[in-house]
């Protein structure tokens, strides 16, 4: 599995990383050695195995009754936000 | 009788029941080694004095009124992955390094409810990825057996904090081996539980198709009586299981005869220390002597449980963990230019190498053009690795084999290879593909480093691991050796 430059520079843009220059040979190396890895997953026949979904079988997704549970505490979840200002998320301007 | 500081859970109980000692007098014994120790085991990140001694108080009033259960009183710590109301809750990340949580993990909940008392949070391999704790914010965790060591991962801290006799008994949690390959590393009692059988709720996310919470204890009693307070049905969990746990410490002295027990062909390899097999054909003749019965059992896709971990977790990891993005909580980079740059620099100033490495491969397998390639397939072989595992059920009550290739290694000797340290969870990781029950018991020692040995049993089978590993360890007594240096 060979992984380019511009894989790497593409896949850190999608996860939203910041890769400074000397790590990008680092991340084709491993990511490549990771991958390799992986290759053996090619040597078995799959074609007519329904991929597995859950890891219990027969699981189905519970919902719940539409009913409020949860009480306004935005002032107490609020205390661990880097910035707030009258209990809004503060970023840096978006639209000029 | 024993040293107070080395009773197991149960013993201290008693002790507390009968009045001879207070939960308060044990709290004090257990921070004095958490503290004594720190410096040298790094085994938490928090240590919670004041709060423990209230928390232990109010179960000394409970004790005295009559109203305590079996672990009102007992001091134990959570690995610092469960949200715990009011207390930093860091994930072993620099990201949740001042993280406050609002809330309680429903397993602090219920062990809190219980009346067990929280003396800190372990260390831990940043987000649980890791299996040596070297991945973590706070420094690495070092092995008891040998301060040279690791203690093995991400449940390091509370592998080393049991193993040390810092508490008895402690949270974990295992995505492919978590709590087993450190309990194995560091000669300590692991559980990790079928797959929704421990709340999820306010456990932080790895990957959470495979993420399951246990124990780490120093046997399997303890385990059973940690387990029966955590474990049962969570609304808020949407994959919590809707069954009822049965009474764990009821059928821990069940016999043994006639039990099937499958030796698991693939995980005697080429890769094994001898040391280890040794341990382990030792330990099986143990468990004959009750009257198992031993036989071979394979499970030919098993192998390929590593590469098919290795885009499964990260797939999920890298989605997981997009939630942190520097604007609702965790850390935030200085100075953010705009907001691109400001979701950029906080993660990539906020992750450890390891996270990064597996939200780069996550990120990769599932983006366009490759997500057939590799998540997809992926989750083919996980179906046939699920199969194996089901026809040997068909065949054998529980399947036994090593917990970990080799004993713990030195500090730093699998840093430089991502791939090489990956391999250390070869025999840990198909349980969780799969979501069953296993546990690691130790059963020897290799040139003074621990050995595990694993079980794993078919889906809700947790009463009969325990039963086994009980029945093991009343004949054993490898779980009761102590590293010299914490006596």
């Amino acid at each position: 599995m060979s992984i380019k430059r511009s894989d790497i520079e593409s896949i850190a843009h999608l996860a939203r990383l910041a890769l400074s220059e000397p790590e990008i040979p680092r991340y084709i190396d491993e990511l490549s050695r990771i991958l390799g890895l992986v290759e053996q997953l090619t040597r078995v026949d799959t074609s007519a195995v329904t991929p597995m979904a859950h890891p219990l079988p027969g699981q189905r997704q519970r919902l719940r009754a539409d009913a409020v549970t949860e009480t306004d505490q935005h002032q107490l979840y609020q205390r661990n936000a880097p910035q707030v200002s009258t209990g809004l998320y503060l970023v840096p301007r978006v639209i000029e | 009788m024993s040293e107070l500081y080395a009773r197991t859970v149960a013993e201290l109980s008693q002790e507390l029941r009968a009045g001879s000692v207070s939960s308060v007098e044990l709290t004090r014994l257990f921070l004095a080694r958490t503290q004594q120790y720190q410096s040298e085991l790094n085994a938490f990140i928090t240590i919670s004095a004041d709060s423990a001694l209230e928390q232990a108080a109010r179960a000394d009033e409970r004790l005295r009124a009559g109203t305590a259960g079996p672990l009102t009183g007992v001091p134990i710590a959570h690995k610092d992955i469960f949200c715990t109301r009011g207390e930093k809750t860091s994930c072993g990340s620099r990201m949740l390094a001042n993280f406050i949580s609002p809330y309680d993990a429903t397993v602090v909940e219920r062990l809190r409810a219980a009346g067990a008392v929280m003396i800190g949070k372990t260390n831990m391999d940043e987000f649980a990825m890791g299996s040596s704790n070297e991945n973590s914010f706070f420094g690495p965790v070092r092995n008891p057996w040998d301060l040279t060591r690791v203690p093995g991962g991400s449940s390091g801290g509370s592998a080393a904090a049991v193993a040390a006799r810092l508490v008895p008994a402690a949270t974990g949690t295992d995505t492919g081996g978590s709590i087993r390959q450190p309990a194995a590393l560091c000669g300590v009692t692991g559980i990790k539980p079928t797959y929704g059988r421990v709340s999820r709720y306010g456990m932080i996310a790895f990957a959470s198709s495979l993420d399951q919470g246990g124990v780490l204890a120093i046997d399997a009693e303890d385990a059973a009586l940690l387990l029966a307070a955590m474990a049962g049905f969570d609304q808020r969990d949407s994959t919590s299981v809707e069954l009822p746990v049965p009474p764990l410490h009821a059928t821990l002295e069940q016999p043994l005869k006639g039990v099937k027990i499958g030796l698991l062909k693939e995980f005697f390899d080429e890769g094994l220390d001898r040391g280890i097999e040794q341990c382990i054909q030792t330990g099986l003749s143990v468990l004959q002597a009750q009257g198992a019965v031993v036989r071979e059992v394979s499970l030919p896709n098993l192998p390929l449980s590593v590469p098919t971990y290795y885009v499964v977790a990260p797939a999920e990891c890298s989605s997981n963990l997009a939630r942190f993005d520097g604007v609702r909580y965790g850390y935030r980079c200085e100075q953010p230019l705009d907001l691109l740059d400001l979701y950029q620099r906080t993660r990539s100033e906020g992750f450890g190498a390891e996270v990064k490495r597996r939200i780069m491969v996550g990120t990769y397998v599932l983006s366009a053009g490759y997500y057939d390639a590799y998540y997809l397939r992926a989750q083919r072989v996980r179906a046939l690795i699920s199969a194996d595992f089901e026809r040997a059920f068909h065949e054998v009550d529980v399947l036994l084999g090593p917990t970990t290739p080799t004993t713990a290694f030195e500090l730093g000797a699998k840093t430089s290879d991502p791939v090489t340290m990956y391999l250390n969870d070869i025999y840990t990781i198909g349980a969780n593909l799969a979501g069953l029950p296993a546990m690691s018991i130790p059963c020897g020692f290799v040139d003074g480093l621990p050995a595990g040995m694993q079980l794993i049993g078919p889906h809700f089978s947790e009463a009969s691991l325990l039963n086994i590993a009980h029945r093991y360890q009343r004949e054993t007594d490898w779980h009761l050796r102590l590293p010299s240096r914490f006596t």
